[in-house]
């Protein structure tokens, strides 16, 4: 019985349904997830997936069904237990870097101004300057975001979602803007900052190489049933649920990809990439 | 042969470029002067250099013969304290329903119809109405500013507070934010290098109201005097008080330019990214 309860999943969705009136975006998305999965998520665009990602995170709510983290309902709004990194806008312009990271824990500590001073300030200071250095930022700490390139505002924005110390992390295309050589350094920060604080993280991505390469499992958005006189009236499900973990299990994940006829799902380009990748 | 869209004048030519206009305008306006005074020593319409700087004298350097003030200075001063005291509380006003208005759904549903409704008031239509009610003094003319560019810059800066990205309003949540931290930390900041340029925008407007107010009621100030002298056809008084509202305009302008650059530089370096 406490085996059973030990291994409660951390995100459970049970027989989840979004509609936008007529129209059915997601449909019954019945899913688990493990405390420290890393589960990459892909798919067409308009498969429903940032949908799926807004329902963690609180901005929109299901039609029907339950979405549960550590088996209770979500909050219906943003929350702590949900750190987000966001493509763009991910952090303030008119703070520094510090200032920036500083910003979780002086909410917490002043509920009227949002703000401390004095040794409290120092205090948070130091703290957030600990995380800065984590994530490679130190030299930056008084700098705007306006000063920084693209991999460091990304940095930055990670270092200030992880001071709240999030149940599960959400990334929303989180390098789909940066240029390849920093994208590769991002995918070893990430992967450090995984293991490390052994985080939930969940992670949209078009880069079906860079989910495989993250991911210890892969999530593909898709539709499985079509009506061609009126596309909205199915949702997409989840239709590849493959397990990354282990270098075996890739193998066996690209080759069942690679038998998927499917154009708009995933193109011959990507099936190549993964091959090559794998 | 280059586009001429793409020809760049170099820095000097650029500076006489810009000073030419108005070596012109002063050229054309002594050669008529000149003309009419040569046909009329006593013609009143374009006096000539003399009599300006004469006038000014007579107004700034002087007491006043009959009051012993100093008539530019006293002007100056009750039309800047007008003006100021107008567009600070109509910035203030509009900074706070502006941000309520963006930020919470409950305050816009009845607040922003109203605004959009009181915007259309042509405010000079109801200038009547101030003075009655609030009879012929000081808080009539500021009034009239208030409302003359108070419902703009609210709309303005609800518009800006609807383009704050709404990245930036989850991700404070996600860091614990409720929603009056929200406000006072992400959003407030953010809004006030966009209220000096709603300020900016607005000022010329204020300006126009103010010198309408005084025009019609008031016993000092720029606009007061110049609509007096106007019986007399003055134009000597006329235009160095057109000019000294110009400048005075444009100095309050540059300083805001510069009140921003300096405070908020991380605005500026989002500006010129973009």
């Amino acid at each position: 019985m406490s085996q059973i309860q030990s291994i409660q999943p951390i995100i459970e969705a049970r027989q989840l349904w979004k509609e936008y009136g007529e129209q059915v975006v997601l449909e019954r998305i019945n899913l688990k997830v493990m405390p420290g999965e890393f589960v990459s998520i892909v798919g067409a665009s308009g498969c429903g997936k940032t949908t799926f990602l807004n329902l963690l995170l609180g901005t929109q709510q299901a039609t029907r069904g339950e979405l549960l983290l550590d088996g209770q309902a979500l909050d219906p709004e943003p929350s702590p237990e949900r750190g987000i990194v966001f493509q763009k806008y991910s952090v303030f312009p008119h703070m520094t870097a510090l200032e920036n990271v500083m910003l979780a824990d002086e909410f917490a500590q002043s509920a009227l101004f949002g703000r401390v001073w004095g040794s409290a300030r120092k205090a948070l200071g130091e703290k957030a300057m600990a995380m800065l250095e984590r994530v490679g930022l130190g030299h930056a700490a008084s700098r705007y975001p306006s000063e920084l390139s693209g991999g460091m505002q990304q940095r930055l924005a990670i270092a200030q979602a992880l001071m709240k110390q999030p149940r599960i992390l959400l990334l929303d295309e989180p390098f789909g803007a940066l240029d390849p050589g920093i994208r590769k350094d991002m995918h070893g920060l990430i992967q450090q900052l995984w293991q490390e604080q052994q985080l939930t993280i969940f992670m949209i991505t078009h880069d079906l190489q860079e989910g495989f390469k993250l991911g210890s499992r892969l999530w593909v958005f898709d539709k499985v049933r079509h009506d061609p006189q009126q596309p909205e009236r199915f949702g997409a499900q989840v239709t590849f649920d493959l397990p990354l973990a282990s270098e075996g299990a890739k193998q066996a994940a690209a080759e069942q990809l690679q038998q998927v006829s499917n154009p708009t799902t995933i193109s011959k380009e990507q099936q190549h990439d993964l091959s090559n990748a794998v | 042969m280059t586009r001429i869209i793409n020809r760049q004048p170099a820095p000097l030519g650029r500076l006489v470029l810009a000073t030419l206009p108005f070596i012109l305008l002063a050229l054309v306006y002594l050669l008529a002067s000149d003309a009419r005074l040569a046909e009329n020593p006593s013609d009143k319409l374009l006096p000539s250099m003399q009599s300006f700087v004469e006038a000014i004298n007579r107004m700034a350097f002087e007491p006043s013969r009959r009051t012993g003030e100093y008539l530019l200075w006293v002007d100056t001063w009750a039309s800047i304290k007008r003006l100021f005291t107008g567009v600070g509380i109509s910035a203030a006003i509009a900074l706070l329903i502006g941000v309520a208005n963006g930020m919470i759904p409950y305050a816009r549903a009845p607040l922003s119809p109203l605004v959009r409704a009181l915007s259309l008031v042509p405010p000079m239509a109801i200038l009547p109405i101030l003075f009655i009610v609030f009879g012929l003094g000081e808080l009539s003319k500021v009034m009239l500013i208030i409302i003359g560019i108070t419902p703009i810059m609210i709309r303005d800066l609800q518009l800006r507070t609807d383009a704050l990205p709404e990245e930036q309003l989850i991700k404070a949540q996600t860091l614990g934010a409720n929603s009056w931290q929200l406000i006072l930390r992400v959003v407030l900041p953010q809004l006030l290098p966009r209220l000096i340029e709603a300020v900016r925008l607005t000022l010329g407007s204020a300006w126009l109201f103010l010198i309408a107010a005084e025009a019609i009621a008031s016993t000092e100030g720029l606009g007061y005097r110049i609509f007096l002298v106007r019986r007399y056809l003055s134009m000597d008084v006329i235009l160095p008080y057109v000019l000294w509202i110009t400048l005075l305009a444009f100095i309050t302008d540059y300083l805001l330019q510069l009140l921003s650059k300096k405070a908020y530089p991380w605005y500026h370096a989002q500006l010129g990214e973009k």
